[in-house]
């Protein structure tokens, strides 16, 4: 099996599109794109599985041209799309079990796999109930099975999460981590969850109106931006105006009902606290968290305009 | 211990410091201690986003210039057969959750119509009441494979759900096949009831009702194939599903009403729909000598119907995926 690699330029046109996008991908890598709504992740990923032809530019996926031959995706990938209407009406354990079918396993060989996956994800005491009946998370969960169950060597999935309570959430990386370890599997994904972001990416494309404005490991892109710091406070009740630390930090904070959040660097957001916790604000202090940047940051930092990420 | 879990571990940690402290009316050398304790939790965390640059830069992924080359070999793709048969068992599954109380609106719709029109026909004119009953029966096939699948793929298209097929490595053919036959399954049981019942009421031989076995297939594959294609072709979902019903209300009127009743221009248009030779082959099953001949062109021009609206339908659904929503 050799890596993978994929360049994609579409034309400017349309304000969804994706407009001249660069990536490549190596073979076994957990690769993410952040960005908020509209700004052409699902359009990339879309164009990357052969659902829609890009105007331009070219895709690549492990040596075959995409562009030329569309067909070819479904073979080597698994895509997570944001709709699961195509089986809402099978319990959970035959939507699986079809889609195993569908990849082309044996009967056999598809319900030992449905049988594993359903495991994996602790599926396994709604597997007889219509995937309509469930939640919004166990049904999202159920897809990810449809998704994993058949073994592709890339795993196309647009916003896996979303909507997972933490325990699921932590099953679907696991079982991410567990492919790429033990069968190098690729693993692309779409994100708007920065904590996803951060916990299980190994590079992320941050896409901003249908371009990539920025790619790199979230280390480094959290390094590149800034070294600033944030400060977020929680008050229980209003904090003395009048002590001069709380008058500086309420200037510059970014104030959401009793949550400040503010920015600075290291030894500016060192003394604050010190101050703050020594001094006659603190019993007001209903809980803080001083944190290096987060993806979000550099989000901002780099131009983003929109402020739809969700933090946790 | 990546950065991202530094800041989790150290955030509620120093948070319920805070709150012990605080109860313990605060005083200066506990909050210090605080502060102290918080400052390393931010040290720590900048040596663990610099040593995970370092892990993730050292690992080096391989980049464009070092994989672009032979492609790898495909995996297979599913054969048709499996695939055709994974969809089909799928699509009725779905059946025992979602479309029992349809089969019954379906079959109860014939119904109704026979029994009202039962008070107009004589009993005594046979044509009449063959056309009628075998054209209640196959409404139930319009009903159910024509408007209802029409509306499936309309629905599934629109809410962008067909990406789910589109992206298994199965021909299209074998899905718009095997949800085809599927829904024409569903018409069987409705077929049956409307048949036999009708025989009853109009007083017709019940004898050559085994014909009902191949007209559900014929019916069943032209008006699916039918369906099918309009789910995939309308541009938009409303007008799949306007476009099935008056299908629907089409066959109706042109299956049940006899050819020689129908006013000049309309007849022709009989002619033109698939539901009509399905509908004079069951028909003619309540004679008492069945002309083969024409019977096999009728279910030759339903199947060649068949054939070309599940390509277009075919067709339409590999094309789907470039729709603008």
């Amino acid at each position: 099996m050799r890596g993978l690699t994929r360049r994609h330029g579409a034309g400017e046109h349309a304000v969804l599109a994706t407009a001249g996008i660069d990536l490549d991908v190596g073979q076994g890598e957990v690769f993410g794109v952040l960005g908020p709504n509209g700004a052409g992740k699902t359009t990339l990923l879309r164009q990357l599985m052969g659902l829609i032809r890009p105007d331009a530019g070219s895709i690549t996926l492990f040596g075959w041209d995409v562009v030329a031959r569309p067909d070819i995706p479904s073979r080597l990938a698994a895509y997570l799309g944001q709709h699961d209407m195509a089986l809402e009406d099978l319990p959970v354990g035959r939507a699986v079990e079809t889609t195993a079918r569908l990849r082309g396993l044996g009967r056999g060989a598809a319900r030992a796999a449905r049988d594993a996956v359903i495991d994996e994800l602790g599926l396994a005491p709604v597997v007889t109930r219509p995937m309509r009946q469930l939640s919004g998370g166990q049904r999202r969960l159920a897809s990810v099975a449809c998704t994993l169950v058949g073994d592709r060597m890339v795993l196309v999935l647009d916003e896996p999460t979303t909507g997972l309570d933490p325990t699921a959430r932590r099953a679907v990386w696991s079982a991410l981590e567990r492919r790429r370890a033990t069968a190098g599997v690729t693993v692309l994904l779409v994100t708007h969850n920065v904590l996803e972001a951060e916990t299980v990416l190994d590079r992320v494309a941050v896409l901003e109106a249908g371009r990539v404005i920025a790619c790199d490991t979230p280390g480094r892109l959290k390094a590149s931006v800034s070294s600033d710091v944030r400060l977020d406070l929680v008050w229980r009740r209003d904090p003395p105006a009048q002590d001069p630390t709380i008058a500086r930090l309420a200037r510059q904070a970014e104030i959401n009902g009793r949550r400040w959040t503010t920015r600075m660097d290291a030894a500016a957001a060192r003394d604050a606290l010190a101050r703050l916790t020594s001094g006659p604000a603190f019993a007001a202090l209903d809980d803080f968290t001083l944190a290096t940047p987060s993806l979000e940051d550099v989000y901002l930092a780099l131009g983003g305009a929109s402020r739809t990420l969700e933090r946790t | 211990m990546t950065a991202a879990a530094a800041y989790e571990a150290a955030g509620p940690a120093a948070g319920r410091a805070v709150d012990a402290a605080g109860q313990a009316a605060g005083p200066a050398a506990e909050a210090v201690s605080v502060a102290e304790r918080t400052a390393d939790a931010l040290d720590r965390s900048a040596g663990a986003v610099d040593r995970s640059v370092r892990q993730r830069s050292g690992g080096g992924f391989p980049g464009a210039a070092e994989v672009a080359g032979t492609p790898v070999p495909l995996p297979p793709g599913t054969s048709f057969g499996a695939a055709l048969g994974a969809v089909y068992a799928g699509q009725l599954a779905r059946a025992r959750v979602a479309r029992v109380p349809l089969l019954f609106v379906a079959a109860f719709q014939s119904l109704g119509i026979m029994l009202l029109l039962r008070g107009v026909v004589d009993a005594g004119n046979e044509t009449t009441s063959e056309q009628v009953v075998a054209g209640s029966t196959v409404l139930v096939v319009a009903f159910v494979a024509l408007n209802l699948l029409a509306q499936r793929f309309g629905a599934l298209r629109a809410a962008g759900a067909l990406d789910y097929y589109l992206t298994l490595p199965v021909p299209g053919s074998a899905v718009v096949l095997g949800t085809a036959a599927s829904y024409a399954s569903f018409a069987l049981p409705g077929m049956i009831v409307t048949a036999v019942v009708g025989s009853l009421l109009y007083g017709l031989p019940l004898s050559g009702l085994w014909l009902l076995l191949p007209v559900a297939v014929a019916a069943g594959a032209s008006l699916a194939g039918i369906g099918a294609a309009i789910g995939l072709l309308a541009p938009r979902q409303e007008l799949a599903t306007v476009a099935g019903q008056i299908g629907m209300s089409v066959v109706l009127f042109l299956g049940i009403i006899p050819a020689d009743r129908l006013p000049l221009g309309i007849d022709v248009l009989r002619d033109l729909l698939p539901s009509t030779y399905a509908v004079d082959v069951l028909a003619g099953a309540f004679r008492p000598s069945v002309d083969w001949g024409m019977v096999v062109v009728d279910l030759l021009v339903c199947a060649l119907v068949a054939f070309v609206t599940l390509l277009a339908a075919s067709i339409a659904l590999r094309r789907a995926g470039n729709a603008p929503r």
